[in-house]
């Protein structure tokens, strides 16, 4: 596999930022409880990651270390204020929606950590590629469980009805506890559990 | 008067934790909580940022940002609020540089354990959340800082108890895939149910 395809995929499941690198996982309970907002801050997500990557990684040798928190906080901001415009201007229903959300991305620790841990080291292109890859490494545990708490705690996938709920006179007796942030806890552990047996090397020995 | 103070105090700790009732701060918190000792450092460096953060905010937001706040400087009509979040996101990455250097300098064991944490405080959600918080009740000066110590303390409350649990399960039988993160992931779940009970508690 050559060095750009390893950065770039590496982060979906060999190097998962929430389920090995334990970066954004706040974020990651927040906004799953509906697959359609899921996957509107996983598309951010990756906008932002990305671009705060490049923009980190072509001023690396120009930041003081004793201030570099600031410049890239700074970095993030404009960038999230840039997508959260842009959601508002295209997508105004789900801007509503997601507001706090897409601000909390200041917030999310993969960004800041990726700025930190690899763009402030690496050149420009390689930085963006990794960005590019981290974020869809975040969208597809997003996605994940998104889906099943939409599936399973209200009964529908992107706000059609697919497991028609007892309230509404149909068979399916919506589970409670996935509604409830904790739950996304005890699928982000499972998720965990189902990646590591596929890929036995990532196992933590203690 | 006593009583109020006291019962905020125990709300943000107890009732509003920010880990485990709000799940704030939660990378920091599963990743730093593999022992004892790391988490205490971490609970202290929180607590300090939070209780300096959250009254600087509340100066900062009463006396500049605030509609009318500016009135002392003849602005009567400026209303700054729109700023608040860039201007709250640039205290406390200020303030988590300045403790980046204290403790690199006069702490370094402690520097070393924290890692790559220390700076991601700047971006620990519950440090943004806690002065975001302080904003949307409007606290005065005195509750804000009772409310940052609260928080603060209540973090490191939880990081610690996780930290407690994670080192006494080093010597249980986990499943090979679960082993580390995946079990902290589901403890934390069961955790967070708990702390559920403490939210029908009237003060």
């Amino acid at each position: 596999m050559s060095k750009a395809k390893k950065i770039l995929l590496d982060p979906i499941f060999n190097d998962n930022p929430i389920a090995r690198q334990i970066l954004g996982i706040c974020s990651a309970l927040a906004v799953t409880s509906k697959l359609e907002t899921s996957i509107v801050m996983a598309l951010a997500v990756i906008f932002v990651v990305s671009f705060s990557n490049l923009a980190v990684s072509l001023i690396r040798n120009h930041i003081p270390t004793s201030i570099r928190i600031l410049v890239e906080m700074t970095i993030i901001a404009s960038l999230v204020i840039i997508a959260d415009q842009f959601i508002k201007a295209f997508a105004f229903d789900i801007s509503k929606q997601l507001s706090v959300y897409v601000g909390l991305i200041i917030t999310n620790c993969i960004i800041m950590g990726r700025a930190e841990a690899f763009a402030l080291k690496n050149p420009p292109l390689t930085s963006f590629l990794d960005g590019i890859g981290n974020g869809l490494g975040y969208s597809f545990v997003l996605l994940s469980v998104g889906f099943v708490r939409e599936l399973l705690g209200s009964g529908k996938l992107l706000g059609m009805v697919v497991l028609k709920s007892t309230t509404e006179g149909g068979w399916y007796l919506p589970n409670g506890l996935l509604v409830l942030p904790a739950s996304a806890f005890l699928l982000i552990g499972f998720l965990i559990w189902i990646i590591r047996t596929w890929k036995p090397e990532q196992v933590e020995e203690e | 008067m006593v009583e109020h103070y006291l019962g905020l105090f125990i709300k943000s700790i107890f009732i509003e934790n920010m880990a485990l009732a709000l799940f704030l701060g939660m990378c920091t918190f599963l990743a730093v909580s593999k022992r004892v000792e790391t988490a205490i450092g971490l609970g202290i460096a929180v607590v300090v940022v939070q209780s300096i953060t959250v009254p600087v905010n509340n100066l900062i937001y009463n006396f500049v940002l605030r509609e009318g706040a500016l009135s002392w400087a003849g602005l009567a009509n400026v209303d700054l609020t729109f700023i608040g979040l860039v201007t709250y996101i640039g205290v406390i990455a200020s303030m988590v540089q300045i403790l980046e250097m204290v403790l690199d300098k006069y702490v370094p064991k402690l520097y070393n354990a924290l890692g790559i944490f220390l700076p991601l405080i700047t971006v620990n959600c519950a440090i943004l959340g806690g002065s975001l918080f302080m904003v949307e009740r409007d606290y005065v000066f005195a509750e804000s800082v009772v409310f940052g110590i609260g928080s603060g303390a209540g973090f490191a409350l939880a990081v610690i108890a996780l930290a407690g649990i994670r080192e006494k399960m080093r010597y249980s039988d986990v499943p090979k895939g679960l082993r580390g993160l995946g079990i902290t992931f589901i403890t934390v779940g069961l955790m967070a149910i708990t702390f559920m009970l403490f939210s029908g508690i009237q003060l």
